[in-house]
């Protein structure tokens, strides 16, 4: 159990230092939330209508919070096949240490690099109009929703990034584009038509945005739908289901890699 | 090592199919194969990557499949690709398998600095792996099979890739680690690469054992020595395979003749004369001994894909 921890450690150390010495890529990572809230909290903003009334910007930034989240599972995914493929991950199993601690260790180093990616989308919303109106402690909640569905989806993103080659992997953002539109993000669900509704509205992005919307004191919280009304609940549910379904799946199939 | 009637299915096409191997402590078995032969499936077997379907095998005297932990604390395994990280230094490369090995943190640092030292990679240490040529990356990732000084190494296909020089060095590292008393098994494409490591060769087709023995047993199985002639024009090829005899071998590309003697400078002599009697000027007449490739292409069928030869 004591290596499982510093397995972990070594493994998430290794990409950590990655961001540090490459940080090109954090920058990308980052540019693209950053530019996304320039242009629809200011570009688009003014024609932007909150269900139930309220500041776009206020209303944008949960939402962008949870995209930026949802994005995160594209680099799992890209870390984990790139590994597969260099022949990387069969050393790590050939060698005696913790099968936990790869895993352990990527989402140890996933999760470190959302919160950064949280904390400067967080300053930029600040600077631009957006902030939290229900005390700290109700942010800092809101924010360990949005790391407990990063967390879940580590979980998924290591179970894909097994199943598909590196190439494959950067198809991953022409579904995760719709997926993370199809939700509560940037529009009320209210606003969509019927069938489009019900599909933002039980989107497990939208539980997580919905229910940090609350804690964070931003508008357009609420809705007719059950979903709607229990985001709360949800968001905390939904995460743990992925992880149900996911753990068990990844951790077969890094044990089993049948080719 | 030893493996008994391995068995794998892949899309119910068998990988491996009743293979076989014995190899001692301390020798090196080259296998030997075109691609598909299953070469690397056996590594991977072997090595705890993979599930067998039938069969058993022991690794440094271990099951590999009721006791995986304790042969993976025995064995390294240097894959056909670079597992270098090319962000991190050298130094810190080995570092991080050395921690992941369980070392402490200092004894995975002086550990690191030796191997540095003993795959003379001191002056790169503090370089990132990326600016490394690809034999200081190849001798990096060996280097990183090294920490805990494995009795058995697998070696998949270790100079896939690289130029005659780099793969000069990384033979010279396999074979300064083999005098220190590891196993090794090394899958190959490259008949010359087998030649000069392996004390023992097995030649695999479809999945099993296609024939077996040192470098020079399988060689004279094919009935020892050949006389080879090349001429200087198309025309000329029918006369000269005519002197070699019935069984002569012409390879119209390269305007050579070739036959298996018993007789070998009688035979040299005897060729000789008939052809100048024939007036046929030979650019070449050469005895030579059979090569692993003659080995590969008369126990397959085919030929070895082999692109570089010593």
């Amino acid at each position: 159990m004591r290596y499982a921890a510093i397995d972990s450690w070594i493994v998430a150390k290794r990409d950590l230092i990655h961001w540090v010495r490459e940080p090109v890529r954090v920058f990308a990572n980052l540019a693209y939330p950053i530019i996304s809230v320039l242009i629809f909290g200011l570009v688009f903003g003014s024609a932007m209508n909150v269900f139930g009334g309220g500041d776009y910007i206020e209303f944008l930034l949960p939402g962008m919070f949870g995209q930026t989240i949802a994005f995160g599972i594209a680099s799992t995914i890209m870390m984990v096949s790139m590994d597969a493929d260099r022949g990387v991950t069969d050393r790590f199993r050939a060698s005696p240490m913790s099968q936990t601690g790869v895993v352990a260790g990527r989402s140890i180093a996933d999760l470190v690099n959302s919160s950064l990616e949280l904390l400067v989308l967080a300053l930029c919303g600040l600077v631009i109009g957006w902030s939290f109106h229900d005390g700290l402690l109700n942010a800092l909640l809101a924010f360990a929703l949005f790391l407990w569905l990063r967390f879940a989806l580590v979980w998924v993103g290591i179970y894909l990034g097994l199943l598909v080659k590196p190439e494959a992997a950067q198809a991953s953002w022409m579904f995760l584009f719709p997926l993370t539109m199809f939700a509560n993000t940037f529009v009320s669900p209210e606003l969509m038509p019927g069938w489009l509704r019900v599909v933002a509205e039980w989107n497990p992005l939208s539980s997580t945005v919905a229910a940090a919307r609350e804690l964070f004191g931003n508008p357009g919280v609420g809705g007719d739908s059950w979903a709607a009304q229990n985001s709360l609940l949800l968001a905390v549910l939904w995460p743990a289901v992925f992880v149900a379904i996911f753990w068990p799946l990844s951790v077969l199939k890094y044990r089993d890699l049948s080719r | 090592m030893l493996a008994e009637g391995l068995r794998k299915m892949f899309d119910k096409k068998a990988a491996l199919d009743g293979f076989d191997l014995a190899v001692p402590a301390g020798t090196v078995c080259g296998l030997l194969g075109p691609n598909g032969a299953g070469k690397t499936t056996a590594v991977r077997i072997l090595a705890t990557l993979l599930r067998l379907d039938g069969g058993r095998a022991e690794v440094a005297g271990h099951d590999v499949a009721r006791e995986a932990p304790a042969v993976r604390r025995q064995v390294a395994l240097n894959g056909q690709q670079s597992t270098v990280d090319g962000v991190l230094t050298g130094r810190e490369n080995l570092v991080m398998w050395g921690r992941l090995y369980h070392l402490s943190k200092r004894q995975a640092e002086v550990r690191a600095d030796e191997l540095l030292e003993q795959f003379g990679l001191t002056d790169a240490a503090g370089k990132r792996a990326k600016l490394y040529s690809g034999g200081m990356r190849r001798r990096l990732d060996l280097a990183s099979s090294f920490i805990m000084r494995p009795s058995v190494l697998f070696l998949d296909e270790p100079t896939t890739g690289l130029d005659p020089r780099n793969r000069g060095e990384v033979w010279r590292e396999v074979k300064r680690v083999v005098a220190e008393g590891t196993t090794v098994l090394l899958t190959t494409q490259y008949l010359d690469e087998a030649d000069q490591l392996a004390d023992q060769i097995v030649v695999m087709d479809t999945g099993r054992v296609a024939a077996q023995g040192t470098p020079d047993q399988l060689k004279s199985k094919l009935g020892g020595d050949r006389i080879e002639v090349v001429v200087r024009d198309a025309d000329e090829l029918p006369v000269a395979a005519e002197v070699l005899g019935p069984d002569a071998e012409v390879d119209p590309d390269t305007f050579r003749v070739s036959v298996a003697v018993a007789d070998r400078v009688a035979a040299l002599t005897r060729v000789t004369s008939a052809l100048a009697a024939r007036g046929v000027e030979a650019e070449d007449i050469a005895l030579r001994r059979p090569t692993l490739d003659d080995v590969f292409l008369a126990i397959t069928g085919h030929k070895a894909v082999s692109e570089v030869r010593a």
